[in-house]
Formats: C-alpha cells, sequence, structure tokens
C-alpha cells in the first residue's frame, strides 16, 4: 500500500467524487488557482475547471450560505473554510439554514453539503485562528460532525461525507496535512458512526478523535513499554453519530477510560462522553472517568507554551497512572 | 410620515399598457386581483385567530403589500424560485400554497405545511419553487444566491427571487452576497421591499442612502430599479425587466419597492399606530386610502370593464369563507406526536439508510 500525505488522501477523495457525481463542487477561498492554502485541492481546478473547483471572494457568511442555497436544489458542495476557525463569520448561515432548514420545512428540503477544512491548535497563529468546533457544531441536532485523525480515514470519510444528504462538519488538522499512512489504491468508504480500535488493549480504554487519538497512541506505546499497561484506544472518527456501541463495548471491556481531546474541557466532547459512560456503564467502571483537555484558555501564541497548553503523551501517561 | 426615499406617487405612466401587462385575459387579471385578496383575507383572519389565542410566537402580516409578491409570483416560469424572509404568509399563498396548509402551520397542527416545525416564519413548499420562510433578517440573501448558482451550474434558464425588508439591508451577508452575484454573473433579483420601517426605527433612522437602498447596488456594477408597490401592472412591468436580465444575460438586479405594513412589525408590536408610538395613525390611514393595492387595482379592473362592484364583493366574500374554513380545519387538526420532534431532523435517519441506521444521532438515552 502506497503512503500517502494526509492532504493527498483528501484530494483523492475529491478528484474521486468529482468524477463520480457531476454535481459536486468544490469553492472555497484560494481552492482553485491557488491550489488551497495547505494545497489539499491542488491540481484540481487545473484538472476540473472554473465550473467545478471555484475560487471565492473573502466572504465566508454569502458563500457558506451560497453553498446551502445551492444544495437545497441538489448541488453538491464541498466548502472550504480556509481555517474553521472563520465559521464564526458564516455562524448563521451554518446553525441557522443548514441545519435548520430540513426540520423548519417539515422534511421537505434537505441539505446534502460538506463543510471542511482545518481545525486545530497547535500552530502559533494565535486564538482567532486555533478554534475547534466540533462539540458546538455536535450540539446542533441536523449537523454532523467529523474529525478524522489518518489519511485513510480522511480519505474514506470525506468520500462518505460527500454522499450524505446531510450537512456534514468536515474538521481536518493542519498538523497532520503533511503526515503520511498507508492508504489503498482501490476505492473504500467509511461510514460515519463508526469508530475505529486503533490499537486493541485490556486495562484502560483511551478514547479521542482527531490529532489526540495519535496523542493517545503514543501515550499507549508509552504506557505497555514502561509501565505494564494496556490501554485500547478507541477514535471515534464521527463525533456526531457517535459509537456509542464501541465506546460501550470496550469500557466493559477495560473498567477504566481516560478521554482526550484538543478542545476546551467545558461541554466538550469528554463531557457528553462521560455522561453515556456514567449513565450506561457505571457498573462496570473500577474508577472515574477522567478527562484530558487543552487548558481552560484561549489558544495562546507562544509556541514554547502552546505546545504544553495541547494534551500531550506524557500528559495522558500521567492520568492513567493515577487510576491504573 | 417616512416617504423621503419612497415614490408614493401613483404613476403617470400607465404600466396596464405594458407588454406583460396588456397581454393578459381578462381572467388573468381577475386572478392577480383574487390572489391579492386571499392574502389579505388570509391575514385577517390569521390576526383574528392569534388574538383569541391560537397560536404561539410572532405573527408577521403582509396586509398592504399584497401587490409585490402577487406580481412577483405571476411572472414566475417552471424554472423560476422565490425565497424571502419571515412576512412570508403572502408569498406562500402567491405562489399556490392552499390556507389549510398555512393557517394549521400558524395553529401548530400535524396537518401544517411544516408538520407544525416551522411556525409563521418558516413555510416552505420546494414542489412550487418556494424555498421560505426564514426567521433572521437578511439571512436568506446568500441562499437566494445559491439557488440562482445552482439555477446557472446546471445550465437552467431561470431566476431566483430574493425578497428583504429595508430593515434586512444593512445586513452585511447582502453585500457579500451583491458582491459574489455580480461578479459570478447569477440570475438573482434581490427584491427590497420598503415598507418604511425596520421594527420601530424608521428608514431614516436606519439607512444612510443618497436616492434610495437599491442605489447601493450601483457599487457592485448591478443593475438597479426602485418602483412602486401600489399597482400590481408596474410591480409586475418592473420586476419582469429584472426577470428578462436574469434569463437572458444571467445577470442580477436589485430592484427596490415602495410599499406600506398597515398592522405592526409583528402581533407584538403595540407601538406602530398609536400616540407616542413610532408613527402617526394619520399616516396609516393615508396609505390605505391612497395607495392600498387591492382597492387601486380593483379600481383599474372595474375601469377596464373587468370586474363590478357586486362582483368583487361576491368574490370577496367567498375568500373570507374559505379564510374561516381554513382557521376550522387548522382548529380541528391533531397536534403532531410527541415522537415526531425528532423526525425531520437527518435525512438520512428519516428514511433509515445504513448511514441513518448508524451510530447514535440522537442524545436523550
Amino acid at each position: 500500500m502506497a503512503l500517502i500525505e494526509y492532504r493527498d488522501a483528501l484530494n483523492q477523495a475529491f478528484d474521486e467524487e468529482l468524477a463520480r457525481d457531476e454535481n459536486v463542487v468544490l469553492m472555497g477561498e484560494e481552492v482553485a488557482q491557488y491550489d488551497g492554502a495547505y494545497k489539499v485541492t491542488k491540481g484540481l481546478w487545473k484538472k476540473w475547471g472554473d465550473k467545478r473547483v471555484m475560487d471565492t471572494p473573502i466572504s465566508e457568511a454569502a458563500f457558506i450560505g451560497m453553498g446551502i442555497g445551492a444544495s437545497m436544489l441538489g448541488i453538491r458542495p464541498v466548502m472550504e473554510l480556509m481555517f474553521w476557525s472563520f465559521a464564526t463569520v458564516a455562524w448563521d448561515q451554518i446553525i441557522n439554514n443548514a441545519a435548520q432548514v430540513r426540520y423548519m420545512s417539515g422534511g421537505l428540503i434537505n441539505c446534502p453539503i460538506v463543510i471542511r477544512g482545518p481545525a486545530n491548535g497547535g500552530t502559533n497563529v494565535g486564538a482567532t485562528h486555533s478554534h475547534t468546533h466540533e462539540n458546538f457544531l455536535a450540539n446542533v441536532p441536523g449537523l454532523k460532525v467529523v474529525c478524522p485523525a489518518t489519511a485513510y480515514d480522511a480519505k474514506g470519510l470525506m468520500k462518505t461525507a460527500i454522499r450524505d444528504n446531510d450537512p456534514v462538519m468536515f474538521m481536518e488538522n493542519t498538523l497532520l496535512y503533511g503526515e503520511k499512512w498507508e492508504v489503498p489504491e482501490e476505492e473504500y468508504l467509511i461510514p460515519l458512526g463508526k469508530a475505529d480500535v486503533k490499537r486493541e488493549g485490556t486495562d484502560i480504554t483511551l478514547i479521542a478523535h482527531g490529532r489526540a487519538a495519535l496523542t493517545a497512541l503514543r501515550a499507549a506505546e508509552i504506557l505497555a513499554a514502561e509501565h505494564n499497561i494496556s490501554a485500547e484506544v478507541i477514535d471515534l472518527r464521527s463525533i456526531r453519530p457517535l459509537d456509542e456501541e464501541a465506546i460501550l463495548a470496550s469500557v466493559r471491556k477495560t473498567h477504566r477510560a481516560v478521554l482526550i481531546e484538543e478542545n476546551k474541557p467545558f461541554c466538550g466532547v469528554g463531557a457528553q462522553i462521560s455522561s453515556i459512560l456514567m449513565e450506561k456503564c457505571f457498573d462496570d467502571l473500577d474508577a472515574p472517568v477522567l478527562r484530558i483537555s487543552s487548558i481552560d484558555a484561549p489558544a495562546i501564541y507562544s509556541p514554547e507554551l502552546e505546545r504544553k497548553q495541547l494534551p500531550r503523551p506524557l500528559d495522558i501517561v500521567a492520568k492513567v497512572l493515577s487510576i491504573c | 410620515m417616512a416617504t423621503s426615499a419612497k415614490s408614493t406617487d401613483i404613476s403617470k405612466t400607465d404600466f396596464g399598457k405594458s407588454p406583460i401587462n396588456a397581454r393578459l385575459s381578462a381572467e388573468q387579471k381577475l386572478k392577480l386581483l383574487t390572489d391579492m385578496v386571499r392574502i389579505r383575507c388570509f391575514e385577517n383572519e390569521s390576526v383574528r385567530q392569534y388574538s383569541a389565542g391560537k397560536m404561539g410566537g410572532f405573527l408577521h402580516v403582509y396586509n398592504g403589500q399584497e401587490a409585490i409578491a402577487t406580481g412577483c409570483a405571476s411572472l414566475m416560469g417552471d424554472d423560476d424560485h422565490m425565497i424571502t424572509a419571515y412576512r412570508n404568509h403572502g408569498h406562500a399563498l402567491g405562489v399556490g400554497m392552499n390556507m389549510n396548509e398555512c393557517m394549521a402551520e400558524l395553529f401548530g397542527k400535524a396537518t401544517g405545511c411544516s408538520k407544525g416545525k416551522g411556525g409563521s416564519m418558516h413555510f416552505f413548499a420546494p414542489d412550487k419553487n418556494y424555498w421560505g420562510g426564514h426567521g433572521i433578517v437578511g439571512g436568506q440573501t446568500p441562499l437566494g444566491l445559491g439557488l440562482a448558482y445552482a439555477l446557472k451550474y446546471k445550465g437552467v434558464k431561470g431566476a431566483a427571487m430574493c425578497f428583504m425588508g429595508d430593515g434586512a439591508v444593512n445586513q452585511g451577508c447582502l453585500y457579500e452576497s451583491l458582491n459574489m452575484a455580480s461578479l459570478f454573473n447569477l440570475p438573482v433579483i434581490y427584491i427590497i421591499e420598503n415598507n418604511g420601517y425596520s421594527m420601530g426605527t424608521s428608514l431614516e433612522r436606519s439607512s444612510a442612502f443618497k436616492s434610495c437602498l437599491a442605489e447601493r447596488a450601483a457599487g457592485f456594477n448591478m443593475e438597479w430599479a426602485q418602483c412602486a408597490g401600489t399597482d400590481i401592472y408596474e410591480v409586475r412591468a418592473s420586476v419582469q425587466v429584472a426577470m428578462e436580465r436574469a434569463h437572458n444575460e444571467s445577470r442580477p438586479t436589485m430592484l427596490e419597492i415602495d410599499t406600506y405594513r398597515y398592522y405592526g412589525h409583528s402581533t407584538a408590536d403595540a407601538k406602530h399606530n398609536v400616540v407616542g408610538g413610532y408613527r402617526e395613525r394619520e399616516e396609516i390611514d393615508f396609505y390605505k386610502k391612497n395607495h392600498d393595492p387591492i382597492n387601486v387595482f380593483k379600481a383599474k379592473l372595474i375601469a377596464e370593464g373587468v370586474l363590478t362592484e357586486e362582483q368583487f364583493d361576491t368574490l370577496e366574500e367567498g375568500i373570507k369563507a374559505e379564510a374561516a374554513q381554513s382557521a376550522v380545519f387548522a382548529d380541528e387538526s391533531p397536534y403532531p406526536e410527541v415522537s415526531s420532534i425528532t423526525e425531520d431532523v437527518y435525512y438520512e435517519v428519516d428514511r433509515q439508510t445504513e448511514a441513518g441506521r448508524t451510530g447514535k444521532h440522537f442524545f436523550n438515552d
């Protein structure tokens, strides 16, 4: 299997879906002639032309809204936000239009749109450019939220997201764009709502999504090598829909759980999952469910400190050792 | 009076002679009148039912503005679309939605056009090219752009009419949309229904402008026009120019149509017609007396020999009865089941596709 960068895996997904369905169109700032600010759409404008791959002005509210309006008439837009942080400018369109139009029309309308781009801290671009909205957006019934951690997952989930008939918020990560993973030549799809057991284990379950799943994997290696603890790593991949069965099955096996995310703690994804574990796994638990999030403050610029603001493998190890 | 940017004088031009109106049959002219009266009677009935405590929330009625929605809807072909804001009952009836489904929606009943899930501000009928019914001021303007984009993408010769009030013209996303409409040559028609007030704030107190609001489009190299919304012939003639531009040149237009609302911003607006309120009683009476779109058109049709007073009375009585009957229908209809609260959230879940059956979509248990 070829080793492919995360960005190129996404690029393959777009290319394949542009070929498969003539209603798929890519839009966003600098996605066409500039090849994408992070080169995720590199070469696609040259191959597919103006109609299918389209640059927009810096007008997130209007171009996201335009995509939503077009999707109501059957176009399947894949909209890039150069940073998911800029979604705040388009918040009304996403929350009030994409998410609610199906409901408020009594099911007469649906909105098959993908809104995508990087949503992460860790790149020293300050608080305005480092938001992670997955918990905000998963709070809105009508939206789906996906956070792939690897190139393989990014490609398979993106192809599924484009074919999905509901609005999918697809959150990538600039720190992962240049990382490589094995990606098969043949076509594959990954369903939304299916977690991935990225490492099997018996003593504790580490539940994470996005880049935090990779941090959890590194922690699991340390736990095995230095502490003789066998940690299972569940990568949620999709936040809403959520693979509750995979979470429960793992915790019922290991009887302990630590939840890791790069999001802030208050009402974070981990808060939702710990509530589920409390309700459904209480008798299976041998220790309190613990959470690790980004340090609860706006994303700091200082490169040395931002590295420490986000969860690191040793933070996870320490938390695990406190209950194992 | 809030008239400085509004062309309130009845035009000397006889718009009945414009080609788009001259070719109307007597039957088609009566249909235009009927449609306006249907809106008026529906709104009167809905105000009555609101006062009787039959509905919740807000009610923004269209009385006084009927010529706009009716005139615009009458110009729509198979590939022309419409989207508007929350004062949307007139547009809904204009495109052919029936009174029963609309009234039942106001009552929050399962037989409502949105199954009781949208309410007064959110009527939809995609089968009639009607895309709502949107509650956030100006929030529909990018959606209208998207409808136009989809038409162009599909190579269809159509137009997207996107309505807004004069209060919406100060929302930022409108200007982003105007820029893209012109930049991308999209067949969208932005129609400002200027009734002089954004809620309780008059035009003069809310908007800076030179001659009128639509003129702002000039900065985007976009064609614009202003007309009066009293005479439905004038509305049709003015909108038709924009329709042809959209159809034949795939170019956008911003059209400001001056109008007036007889009721307040919503039924919760207690300051629209009282001493110390934001407008004088005399102003409302002036418009009712001189600019009522139904009275003006009725007089024209009588002068044209298409209608008699007696025929009008019969027509109006029939429509009042239809409106009253819609309230009976709504009253007798069942409320939605509690289980329906989580229906129509996700397409895939509603259809129980494989995607809809995978993972947990709802989190109450």
